[in-house]
């Protein structure tokens, strides 16, 4: 799949890409603490993976950083302002949350928010489409389209906003293992030739090693490991590089459940 | 049809139990060169009209309103609810006192019969749009109107479009109801005349305008859901 951009004629170009920084983040729901005081700071471009168990409040902390919704405590910042959140880093949901009543392209111009004018909307959301690869699905309705295709038709919406920040919340959890590792070949792509700063929760931890620059490790809603990855990209899943760090990353995730 | 009208010319059938079509089809033709038939046929069709779109309006803006606001859902609803369990036509009693036998009685009682179906589903409709659709939505700054017009309101649609089917068939049921009870013009009245002069012809093509009017409207909204919601998988040919 091609995705050659040319950063002249794409006029949905990012930003640059934005920094990160927590600190003492704290989230409780009623009595139950999830996230229990978490310190980070994510230098901006960095593509960072987070991995951890069900439940141990990885997606809460997405949740937080995209302004879906506040701390209970703490401080976060982007480029060191907190307000405005929400414009700055987007997020890609587990589920592709398409609107079945708009086209394919009506769902991508979404990103572009509801003041958008509609037709530059409309040209730009068939560029991302076509970083995506789904140029020619624009004139489709969603239920048709593979899951698969879902994402990607999920990403090119969030790719639209030109995004700082791009938070994925386990989004190719639900996906086949070929499809899997199609998607996880564009994300790095697209991360590479736009830009920005990319935050991937997932419990894969291959898909965490494959992708991620840096991987934290969260457990009982805290930070137990932060190790940084220096594998050379592409990364090949077979080499034992590969499986060395892998085999570390359990380790720390295995540890940490006792 | 045949089998009918063969029955009706042997003579195994009364004229005055059962007319046979082709007396059906005469009595139409008459009626229409007369003028009667199609100025009952615009009066009743008028008072539906009318009906629906007072009592169908209401439900609607009702049913946006309660769906959305939980303050408002919570003074009216139990209001709403207990009215609909008394059967509206055992209102014409009361309604023919407060209005007579004109045009606001017909009115009013198909207007409080389609109100239901159509404020029920809407109801419904918006409460089960997806909230991970809605949450998406405002992550990209949909809020508002917006927020309405692109994610709750094609949300809802489907459900409200059921809600007008429902009303579509109460609303000639109260029709024909009233008009056979309390009126002086209209289809009911006509069949209403021709029982007390025997004509079956008349009170069988009533019968039948009543069964056409109500498969033309049922049509028209499946022509509005054909067009609204092809986005559904059920309403899609095979690519």
């Amino acid at each position: 799949m091609s995705v050659a951009m040319d950063h002249d004629t794409l006029p949905s170009r990012p930003g640059p890409a934005a920094s990160l920084t927590l600190r003492g983040v704290r989230k409780t729901f009623g009595a139950k603490t999830v996230l229990n005081g978490v310190d980070l700071h994510v230098p901006s471009g960095q593509f960072l993976a987070i991995v951890g168990r069900s439940g141990c409040g990885k997606s809460t902390l997405l949740r937080l950083i995209t302004g879906l919704d506040e701390p209970t405590a703490g401080k976060i910042a982007i480029e060191g302002a907190s307000e405005g959140r929400a414009r700055l880093a987007r997020i890609m949901f587990q589920e592709p949350r398409l609107l079945p009543w708009a086209r394919v392209d009506a769902n991508v111009a979404i990103g572009l928010g509801p003041d958008a004018d509609r037709k530059l909307a409309l040209t730009r959301s068939r560029d991302a489409l076509a970083t995506v690869g789904l140029a020619d699905r624009a004139g489709e309705w969603p239920s048709i389209l593979s899951g698969g295709q879902k994402q990607r038709v999920a990403l090119a919406r969030a790719l639209v906003s030109a995004p700082r920040i791009l938070a994925l919340d386990e989004p190719l959890g639900a996906l086949d293992a070929l499809t899997r590792i199609e998607m996880q070949r564009l994300v790095e792509q697209v991360w590479l030739s736009n830009g920005f700063t990319a935050i991937l929760v997932t419990h894969d931890v291959t898909e965490a090693v494959a992708l991620g620059d840096r991987i934290v490790v969260i457990d009982r809603g805290g930070i137990t490991a932060d190790l940084p990855i220096d594998l050379v990209r592409p990364r090949r899943r077979g080499s034992p590089e590969f499986a060395r760090v892998e085999e570390g990353i359990l380790g720390h995730l295995l540890a940490s459940a006792d | 049809m045949v089998a009918w009208q063969a029955c009706a010319s042997l003579g195994w059938i009364a004229d005055t139990f059962m007319p046979s079509p082709y007396a059906v089809a005469a009595a139409a033709w008459r009626l229409t060169l007369s003028g009667e038939l199609p100025q009952n046929l615009v009066v009743s069709a008028l008072r539906a009209l009318g009906g629906l779109v007072v009592g169908g309006g209401i439900g609607l803006a009702l049913g946006l309103l309660n769906g959305l606001s939980r303050l408002s859902f919570s003074v009216t609803d139990t209001s709403v609810q207990m009215i609909r369990n008394v059967p509206h036509l055992a209102l014409i009693p009361l309604v023919i006192v407060w209005f007579g036998i004109d045009e606001g009685a017909k009115l009013f009682i198909v207007a409080l019969g389609v109100f239901f179906p159509i404020y029920l589903n809407t109801l419904h409709g918006v409460r089960s749009v997806d909230a991970q659709l809605i949450e998406m939505a405002g992550s990209y700054g949909f809020r508002g109107w917006p927020l309405f017009r692109r994610v709750i309101w094609p949300g809802a649609l489907p459900s409200i479009l059921v809600g007008l089917r429902f009303a579509l068939g109460v609303m000639w049921l109260t029709l024909i109801f009233a008009e056979t009870i309390a009126a002086q013009s209209g289809i009911g009245y006509m069949a209403m005349q021709a029982r007390e002069f025997m004509q079956t012809d008349v009170i069988v093509l009533s019968i039948l305008l009543y069964a056409l009017l109500g498969k033309g409207a049922d049509s028209l909204v499946k022509v509005l859901e054909r067009w609204q919601l092809a986005w559904r998988p059920a309403l899609q040919g095979p690519q």
